[in-house]
């Protein structure tokens, strides 16, 4: 199924903004992390949606992940 | 050398030097100009009178090697939310102060001649009164370059642009900083408090002194652990890079970030505006994307931010300001919000206030969304120069809102609203209903839980426990502003178990003190009550605790929700 990868800050460099992946139905968010080889210690939060979501989370046809390092700020 | 108290009379132009009462000890930055304004102010004058006092203090650990301490904060009665108010900032000028053993310096009274300008000079043998003419009308930039030539270039410099001058409620305070710019102390137009107390300045001469601790060994080693917690912590990293603009695109992801005049959530062009376009921007020009407000902050979210050109143009480039005349006035243009930015710092207005009240006068056709040059015409020929619509913009988005007949007016005890949607994220729709202060992010960062993952998770769009994350961030925060450190520690104090520790242990070393954790929470209560009860004598009520009328009327896209947090809800903020 497609679904569309957003990713942020420093997790951009040598890897996309924002790009339409094939990904097996039953892909977890921790999956798409895994295979995008983004360091889970530097993880921030992610999203489907613009809903927050947990790792454990499956997104569906069509959705947008998106995924941020940890990001504070005022 | 015990710290003391500057006192300074307007109306007889008289300085007095004393004591630290015994109740002020304890307390720095916001903790001791609040507990001041309360005790001295009352709370039903008028904040450009002189029964006003405007309350300036460094924190309490300011001046030492503790990272992050050096915010010198500012309070009085507002004149823009006629609340009480606080406003810190970095610069140069509250370790300088700290030095010289000034715990606070209190300025009273109106001076009796409308037209006389004077300013301030502080150095080892106390406060002088002097007048001043060449300066008055100047840009805070040119007041910078004179006072270096005129008294060495490591002056310490705290300022007020031609908007504090002309007494306008979003008149900032600026401190001058270690490379000649300018920070701010932002909000609530402390600015023209100042200028109503007719001073242009006040200078700081440097000198030897150094602060005394009473524990030197202990505070080392508390130091060091509190240096390391602020390193670690992964979230400098990218405030680092990135400054706090890194904020643009999860908040418009979030779908929170308020557009075009609060009507949506999400910003087509935010890229354009981000964080990641302002770090690429900023290295392709050869300016420096890591950049301390201050000396001994070791988290770095400023930046040198310089022009097409090469040549410097702003640097405290926040989110908040790129926010509010990016998505909330449709600029899409970097460059143009960076010479708004400039221009705000050399006026001397805050840098929230003013592009929300644009929006607000886009709303009324005053001007186009999306007219950035037009915004910096009127920045130049009508606000900074004084005519009656730079003065209807310069007094903020109430103001305008107002005099335009507009409803759609996102402010709360007449101050705007800051960067985050209330509809969106309800935690902090909370924090601008019950701040003590008006509409302010800071006073309780709910974003923190909300949205970043930091101190747990909360769903932005759920009821529940809104007010409670809201209630404990606002005690934390009144509690870290008591100490006079930057609000950014908060990250690492809220994840890592090593850093409040280690921030308690350095002020019982410095002070010969043995506080406990709950002490500095007790702090915290004891700083909101304190403020809300001069409010309260000042004429607010629980109704002033609202959202405007708007955010339950209109629903926000993409999540399309309103803000439906009851009164009685609300009112629950203050069970503690």
């Amino acid at each position: 199924m497609r679904i569309t990868v957003k990713l942020f800050a420093y997790f951009r460099d040598n890897r996309f903004r924002e790009q339409i992946m094939d990904v097996a139905p039953g892909t977890r968010v921790e999956d798409l992390i895994h295979n995008l080889a983004l360091p889970l210690d530097e993880l921030g939060v992610t999203m489907i949606n613009s809903r927050h979501c947990s790792l454990d989370d499956e997104p569906k046809e069509g959705d947008i992940v998106a995924i941020f390092p940890a990001i504070g700020g005022g | 050398m015990a710290d003391v108290i500057f006192r300074v009379n307007m109306s007889d132009l008289s300085t007095k030097v004393e004591a630290v009462p015994a109740e002020w000890m304890g307390l720095g930055g916001r903790g001791l100009t609040s507990t001041i304004v309360a005790a001295e102010v009352e709370p039903t004058c008028h904040p450009l009178g002189p029964r006003n006092k405007l309350v300036i203090a460094p924190g309490l650990l300011s001046g030492t090697q503790a990272a992050n301490s050096g915010r010198l904060s500012c309070g009085a009665k507002s004149p823009l939310t006629g609340t009480i108010k606080e406003a810190n900032s970095g610069g140069t000028s509250a370790q300088m102060l700290a030095r010289l053993g000034v715990k606070a310096l209190i300025i009273e009274g109106k001076p009796t001649d409308p037209k006389a300008w004077y300013s301030l000079h502080v150095d080892e043998s106390g406060v002088r009164i002097q007048e001043e003419k060449e300066l008055i009308g100047q840009g805070n930039f040119a007041v910078v370059a004179a006072l270096n030539k005129r008294l060495g270039e490591k002056i310490g410099v705290i300022t007020i642009g031609p908007a504090g001058e002309m007494k306008m409620g979003a008149a900032n305070i600026s401190i001058k900083d270690q490379d000649n710019h300018l920070r701010s102390s932002g909000r609530g137009g402390l600015g023209a408090v100042m200028g109503a107390k007719q001073i242009k300045f006040i200078a700081i001469e440097p000198t030897d002194r150094k602060v005394e601790i009473a524990d030197i060994d202990a505070f080392r080693a508390a130091s060091r652990a509190f240096g390391k917690a602020l390193i670690d912590n992964p979230i400098s990293k990218a405030l680092g890079q990135y400054g706090t603009n890194v904020l643009v695109n999860i908040i418009n992801e979030a779908g929170a970030l308020p557009t075009r005049n609060f009507t949506s959530g999400q910003f087509a062009d935010h890229e354009a505006i981000s964080g990641e376009t302002m770090y690429d921007t900023i290295v392709a020009r050869g300016g420096k994307p890591k950049h301390n407000c201050h000396p001994g902050c070791v988290i770095h979210c400023s930046q040198i931010y310089n022009d097409i050109k090469g040549q410097y143009k702003t640097s405290g480039f926040e989110y908040e300001s790129i926010w509010a005349m990016g998505a909330n006035c449709c600029v899409n243009d970097l460059d143009q919000i960076a010479e708004a930015d400039h221009l705000l710092d050399d006026l001397g207005l805050d840098s929230i206030e003013i592009p929300v009240a644009f929006a607000v006068a886009m709303e009324a056709d005053v001007l186009p969304f999306g007219d950035g040059e037009g915004i910096l015409r009127i920045l130049r020929d009508e606000v900074g120069k004084g005519t009656a619509l730079g003065r209807i913009i310069g007094n903020g988005a109430g103001s305008v809102g107002r005099t335009f007949g507009v409803t759609r007016v996102p402010v709360v005890k007449n101050q705007a609203i800051p960067a985050y949607d209330p509809r969106a994220i309800k935690g902090i729709g909370i924090t601008y209903a019950t701040s003590t202060q008006g509409a302010d992010h800071t006073m309780g960062y709910t974003i923190a839980t909300n949205i970043l993952g930091v101190g747990g998770t909360l769903d932005p769009l759920s009821k529940e426990g809104q007010v409670e994350l809201s209630r404990n961030l606002q005690i934390a925060t009144a509690a870290i502003d008591s100490t006079g450190m930057c609000l950014f520690i908060a990250f690492a104090a809220l994840d890592d178990a090593a850093c409040l520790p280690a921030l308690i242990d350095m002020i019982n070393a410095r002070f010969g003190t043995e506080l406990t954790a709950d002490d500095v929470t007790n702090l915290g209560k004891t700083i909101l009550k304190t403020e809300r009860a001069f409010n309260l004598a000042a004429g607010f009520t629980n109704l002033d605790d609202r959202l405007p009328e708007f955010f339950s009327e209109e629903p926000i896209a993409p999540h399309n929700v309103v803000w439906d947090m009851s009164g009685e809800t609300i009112d629950t903020f203050w069970d503690f």
